[in-house]
């Protein structure tokens, strides 16, 4: 959407661009160490390029880079990476009365490149959707300006990390920044008790469940953590809405 | 029937499962907004989705830092152990995903490099 420049011209562009740009150093480094992780783990570079353009999303790439090494189904795979990115069937919940007054093929467009940041940044900057078009247009290139620049700083750094990869030794562990980038993730959802417990009855669900077959422990680990949750919602008597601070 | 990746090489299978994880990236983001109708899912799901995120990523991560060779670390000489800790205890104090990165590589490499941890 940063190729129209009906977009581009909006002052609220260059605003969107400005607010983002510190924070694409992270970003980068979170693509850089994608784009090793993939390369490092038998992945051809056509894939992993492939990968990089077309999935776009951290988190599920990163879940589904052991999977597919591992030979997992098909359907496995793409449950994986459908659960690791249910953070963004939430944020499309906030983002919908945003958007749609724009055309299916617009919004899904605008939808797809936003990213967990972009997310962030436009709601806080706009708590209300907008309701003349001047307000609408604005919006609108706030969020493209700043999606342009943590897309184009994943897909630099992505594919120089693809580049770079066999120039870096294996012993160094490197794959594990790709970790630390999920931990800061996570640790931006534990806003509740309740959703840290959620967090950790599943990794150790996970851990329990590691031996079962297909790589099913993560979705094993999900339906065990939320089915306890629902269970101790019940016990306690807690209202879900009042301890959640959205 | 899938036959373990070769390394290095392209095959059909896995660039079918990236077009597949692409899908899902659209499906997932746009969920609430593919439909011109407003919709909205049934009150189990809703509340399933207060804790089904965290927990998906948390069944992704702690098993790459907690176990080695498809077993639980037996011992607390591990630098990915630490190295979660300086990555979270940043998070909360600073914030960042740069930030969290580069506090838990700088207490993993060292134990790992040096230690051996």
């Amino acid at each position: 959407m940063f190729f129209l420049p009906s977009i581009r011209r909006e002052p609220e562009f260059r605003q969107g661009v400005r607010e983002m740009s510190s924070a694409a150093l992270g970003i980068g480094a979170w693509g850089l160490m994608t784009g090793v992780a993939m390369l490092k783990s038998g992945m051809s570079v056509f894939e992993s390029v492939a990968m990089t353009l077309l999935v776009y999303a951290g988190s599920s790439q990163l879940a589904a880079i052991p999977l597919l090494a591992a030979g997992a189904p098909l359907w496995v795979i793409l449950a994986t990476g459908f659960c690791v990115n249910l953070r963004f069937v939430v944020f499309s919940l906030h983002l919908r009365p945003y958007l749609m007054y724009m055309p299916r093929c617009r919004r899904l467009t605008h939808g797809y490149l936003t990213a967990d940041m972009s997310y962030a940044y436009f709601t806080r900057r706009y708590p209300v959707p907008a309701s003349t078009d001047a307000d609408r247009r604005a919006q609108e290139a706030y969020l493209t300006g700043n999606y342009f620049v943590t897309w184009s700083a994943w897909m630099v750094m992505s594919l120089l990390g693809i580049a770079l990869a066999n120039m870096i030794p294996p012993g160094w562990g490197l794959g594990f920044a790709g970790v630390l980038s999920l931990v800061a993730v996570s640790c931006s959802m534990a806003t509740t008790r309740l959703r840290i417990l959620a967090g950790l009855i599943a990794g150790a669900t996970a851990v329990a469940a590691f031996a079962l077959p297909l790589k099913l422990n993560i979705v094993t680990g999900i339906g065990v953590a939320v089915l306890l949750c629902f269970w101790l919602e019940k016990q306690f008597g807690l209202d879900v809405d009042a301890e959640d601070d959205k | 029937m899938n036959l373990v990746h070769q390394a290095g090489s392209t095959d059909l299978w896995t660039v079918a499962a990236i077009i597949g994880l692409a899908c899902v990236t659209v499906l997932a983001r746009c969920f609430f907004f593919i439909f011109d109708r407003p919709w909205s899912l049934p009150e189990w799901a809703h509340r399933a989705l207060h804790y089904a995120p965290i927990a998906a990523l948390a069944a992704v991560i702690v098993p790459e830092i907690v176990m080695t060779q498809g077993h639980l670390i037996s011992t607390l000489r591990d630098a990915r152990l630490y190295g979660a800790l300086a990555g979270a205890v940043w998070y909360f104090w600073r914030g960042g995903v740069l930030g969290t990165m580069l506090a838990g590589m700088a207490v993993y490499l060292p134990l790992h490099l040096l230690l051996g941890w």
